[in-house]
């Protein structure tokens, strides 16, 4: 067994009390913190983005029911037809294989069904896709095991800086293990932001599920993604294309602020980080900014 | 006088025994048998190293791989970074295994190479030795591939750990610059070689060596499932054997496709591999739709409902399977419209999977079901093959996949069409063909039993993995925040389940070669149409001397 005993009853408990809200708010997002995921979580982690907003409601409202609709229909079926025709309820088969109008109804049926979720599905990637006026600007590149951030120049910024997962000898009280970096990219509130993602190695992925924003970082090809985030608070993600043996330790974090504390970081950060031009150098001991 | 040769031959052609009827085979059923034990081979690989990886994501933290990688690689055992590079080897090795030294040799090689022919009422296969030659390359390419978990990849790790999608810079010198790359290259060379000879066989046979009167539109199923799949393979394969020759040569003489700073596209390789890629999963599907029809069939005691609309299902799905591969892609950068065209194209599949379906269904309605062991399997394969369906659909819809790509979402919903589904269908195959193949019958209590243990412990495998990618864990992480730990840990109880189940397995079969019950020609009774079940169990080592006429009108 993989599994001691103990652990699995305490694990079954956490289970139920995991399982019983789902029963009762099916498909609802339940208390959860923003940007981090839930224990136990069963659905889309919380949004702060009107295009997250739009891309929950297009799975929790529109897909998930329509799935639920077909998968519960189709166990239905099956259900039936081995009840009603068993070997004991229904000795002598059929003969019937073919009737026209029930073949005509199972093709015609699923294109409206696919026509009734596409249409939400092509305005939701448009506004994915589109980048509006960005007020900031921002590069990542994506390293063997690290991001690294610059800030323009002509933004206030002219700077850069490397960002590290946090060992587990690093953490501190609130920190969280593989999640928490030592130097988090700071962005203000309400703005648009504009990533341009490349890489300087492997294939990475840039990923913030609470922003709903995924983009590969590929050498040589300078992506593009957006977000506006409407509530403050430390947003966290994962790198999501493998690359390499520590692909689980390069985490990234943002931390939404208000303009005024960007303005202020801009800054601080601009002090701290003017000796990190030349680029690789990690300095876990002067990250404390909170 | 040619005439009278070749009867002579005929006469005195005895029956090869032994190694020389094993290593110089050219009889499709023998073949077909070592197709088989191949493939259980290969999927008890894959499946081991599954269970390290459920192993080590019961619970957070690094804790089985540091330990096996000293075991299986002789590194250092506190090394965890030897444990994070093995976890990576492992999860590459095992979805190369269960492509294409599990399922594919399973269905296309063990299943379809014994009974294409016999249901199409031919002798034998078109080219003989063509099918020899498409075994043993595969052979060769299990060891090339087992071989490569033993060379240097990563600088001073020992093998490949870059997924089984082998995306250059990190299969290239930049992520690998050891050798362990280049023998999956060759692995693979020699693989996709085997299945492109076995493909020309198979559509050669199928065209040209039909029994009187079985007009294409007679043919069975499985056959139409197989003709598919094996042009699928003639002409996607040529398309990743030239993808992984460039990554060779950037690999070892200098040149730059996928390198960038040298005017290469690492993307271009993601768009050749996934132009294979994506009717690959087709491959690994189409032949047990064929099967699942066969089982549903007989055993509701019906002809196939809609036979035309089945078989025409299956070609639409290998036509559209071509033209949609970039929704493995959407990530990546591609343009609006591009990512539009792709949701479009994918989205349609549904329909004609939709087909399938509901005519599975409708072949059940009205008929009279036994619920005899390869029918509890093909209906969990229906339930199951449907729940991966539908999770396709969600993620065809390139802005849903933008939260979801790469992650759990995607390994759950791959895994219910492949590992539930596949599976499933090799599972019915299995225990439907077991008495034709062997002439005897298993314990009927044993392989139930084994469906209700594996149909539980996959589902908890699987099920709580839609969880996880939701909530956002990305896939191919050796450890994960401890937010994902319960549905992890779940998951982890259900894979010891599935563990109990090949066990049981294993155990269903040697039981039946132990007690030898005879099964007799047709053991499945009046819905068994198709030809095999005509032939004595097992069939004679030259079936159809005399080959059988096909009259009426009536779809198999």
């Amino acid at each position: 067994m993989l599994i001691g005993r103990r652990y699995f009853f305490r694990r079954a408990a956490a289970t139920a009390g995991a399982i019983l809200p789902v029963l009762l708010f099916a498909g609802l997002a339940f208390a959860q913190v923003e940007g981090r995921p839930t224990p136990g979580g069963l659905g889309l982690p919380a949004t702060v983005t009107d295009v997250g907003a739009e891309t929950q409601f297009f799975y929790n409202v529109i897909l998930l029911p329509v799935i639920s609709f077909i998968g519960l229909f189709v166990l239905g079926l099956l259900a039936y037809v081995c009840w009603r025709f068993s070997e004991n309820a229904n000795p002598v088969p059929s003969k019937l294989t073919h009737h026209t109008g029930l073949e005509i109804a199972w093709t015609l049926v699923p294109v409206l069904i696919l026509v009734f979720i596409a249409v939400p599905s092509f305005r939701l990637l448009a506004h994915q896709v589109e980048i509006p006026e960005a007020a900031v600007t921002i590069k990542v590149t994506g390293n063997q095991w690290y991001w690294s951030f610059a800030y323009p120049e002509d933004q206030g910024g002219g700077f850069s800086f490397d960002q590290f997962m946090k060992t587990d000898a690093e953490l501190k009280e609130g920190d969280i293990r593989l999640l928490s970096v030592d130097n988090e990219a700071v962005v203000p509130v309400g703005e648009v932001i504009k990533l341009q993602v490349v890489a300087s190695d492997v294939i990475h992925s840039y990923t913030i599920p609470a922003f709903t924003i995924r983009i590969d970082a590929v050498p040589g090809r300078l992506n593009e993604t957006w977000f506006k985030a409407e509530k403050e608070g430390v947003f966290y993600g994962q790198c999501s294309k493998i690359c390499g043996k520590d692909h689980a330790f390069m985490p990234t974090a943002i931390r939404v602020v208000s303009k005024e504390k960007y303005a202020e970081w801009l800054v601080e950060a601009k002090k701290k980080f003017a000796k990190l031009d030349d680029g690789r150098v990690k300095l876990a001991a002067d990250v404390e900014q909170r | 006088m040619d005439a009278i040769s070749t009867a002579e031959a005929g006469a005195h052609h005895g029956h090869p025994t032994g190694l020389r009827r094993y290593l110089f085979s050219t009889n499709h059923k023998d073949i077909g048998t070592l197709y088989l034990i191949l493939a259980v081979v290969g999927g008890l690989i894959g499946f081991l190293m599954s269970m390290a990886i459920r192993a080590e994501l019961a619970h957070p933290g690094i804790q089985v791989f540091p330990g096996l990688a000293a075991l299986l690689q002789g590194t250092d055992p506190t090394s965890i970074d030897a444990g994070k590079n093995l976890y990576n080897v492992f999860i590459t090795a095992h979805g190369v295994l269960m492509i294409f030294f599990f399922v594919m040799p399973a269905l296309m090689g063990g299943f379809a190479n014994w009974f294409v022919p016999i249901m199409i009422g031919a002798p034998d296969m078109a080219f003989p030795r063509l099918n020899n030659i498409s075994f043993w390359l595969l052979a060769a390419a299990l060891v090339l591939l087992v071989l490569s978990a033993f060379a240097e990849g990563a600088p001073g790790s020992l093998g490949f750990g870059g997924g089984w999608v082998f995306y250059p810079p990190l299969s290239s010198n930049t992520g690998h610059p050891g050798p362990a790359m280049d023998y999956v290259i060759l692995s693979l060379h020699l693989a996709g070689a085997s299945s492109i000879l076995g493909s020309i066989n198979f559509i050669t046979t199928i065209f040209n060596m039909r029994a009187p009167g079985m007009t294409l539109h007679k043919m069975p199923l499985f056959a139409w499932g197989m003709l598919v799949t094996a042009f699928l393979l003639v002409l996607t394969l040529p398309v990743l054997a030239g993808a992984i020759t460039m990554l060779l040569t950037d690999r070892n003489f200098g040149t730059t496709f996928y390198d960038p700073s040298g005017g290469g596209d690492p993307i271009l390789f993601q768009h050749l591999f996934w132009f294979f890629g994506h009717p690959e999963v087709y491959v690994l599907i189409l032949p047990a739709f064929g099967i699942i029809s066969h089982i549903v069939s007989t055993f509701s005691k019906k002809p196939v409902f809609g036979y035309l609309g089945m078989a025409y299902a299956m070609v639409s799905i290998g036509f559209l399977g071509c033209i949609v591969w970039a929704h493995h892609m959407y990530t990546v950068g591609l343009s609006l419209n591009a990512q539009r065209y792709f949701v479009f194209a994918t989205m349609v599949i549904a329909v004609p999977t939709g087909i399938k379906v509901f005519s599975w269904i409708a072949t059940m309605w009205g008929g009279s079901i036994s619920f005899r062991a390869p029918m509890i399997w093909a209906i969990g394969f229906i339930f199951v093959f449907t729940l991966g369906g539908v999770t396709g659909v969600v993620l065809a819809n390139a802005s849903i996949d933008r939260q979801l790509h790469e992650t759990y979402y995607v390994v759950a919903h791959f895994h219910y069409t492949m590992s539930l589904g596949a599976v499933f269908g090799i599972f019915a195959a299995f225990y439907y063909w077991f008495p034709k193949m062997t002439g005897y019958m298993y314990s009927e209590t044993l392989a139930k039993a084994h469906f209700v243990l594996l149909f539980v412990g996959i589902n908890l495998v699987f099920f709580p993995q839609h969880f996880l990618g939701l909530a956002g864990m990305p896939r191919r992480y050796i450890d994960y925040p401890d937010a994902f730990a319960l549905w992890n840990y779940w998951s982890s109880v259900g894979a010891s389940i599935a563990a109990v189940s090949v066990l049981l397995f294993f155990y269903t079969v040697a039981e039946a070669f132990w007690r030898k019950r005879a099964a007799g020609a047709n053991p499945w009774g009046v819905g068994a149409t198709t030809l095999e079940w005509t032939l004595s169990s097992p069939p004679p080592f030259h079936q159809f001397e005399v080959l059988p006429r096909i009259s009426g009108s009536g779809h198999q």
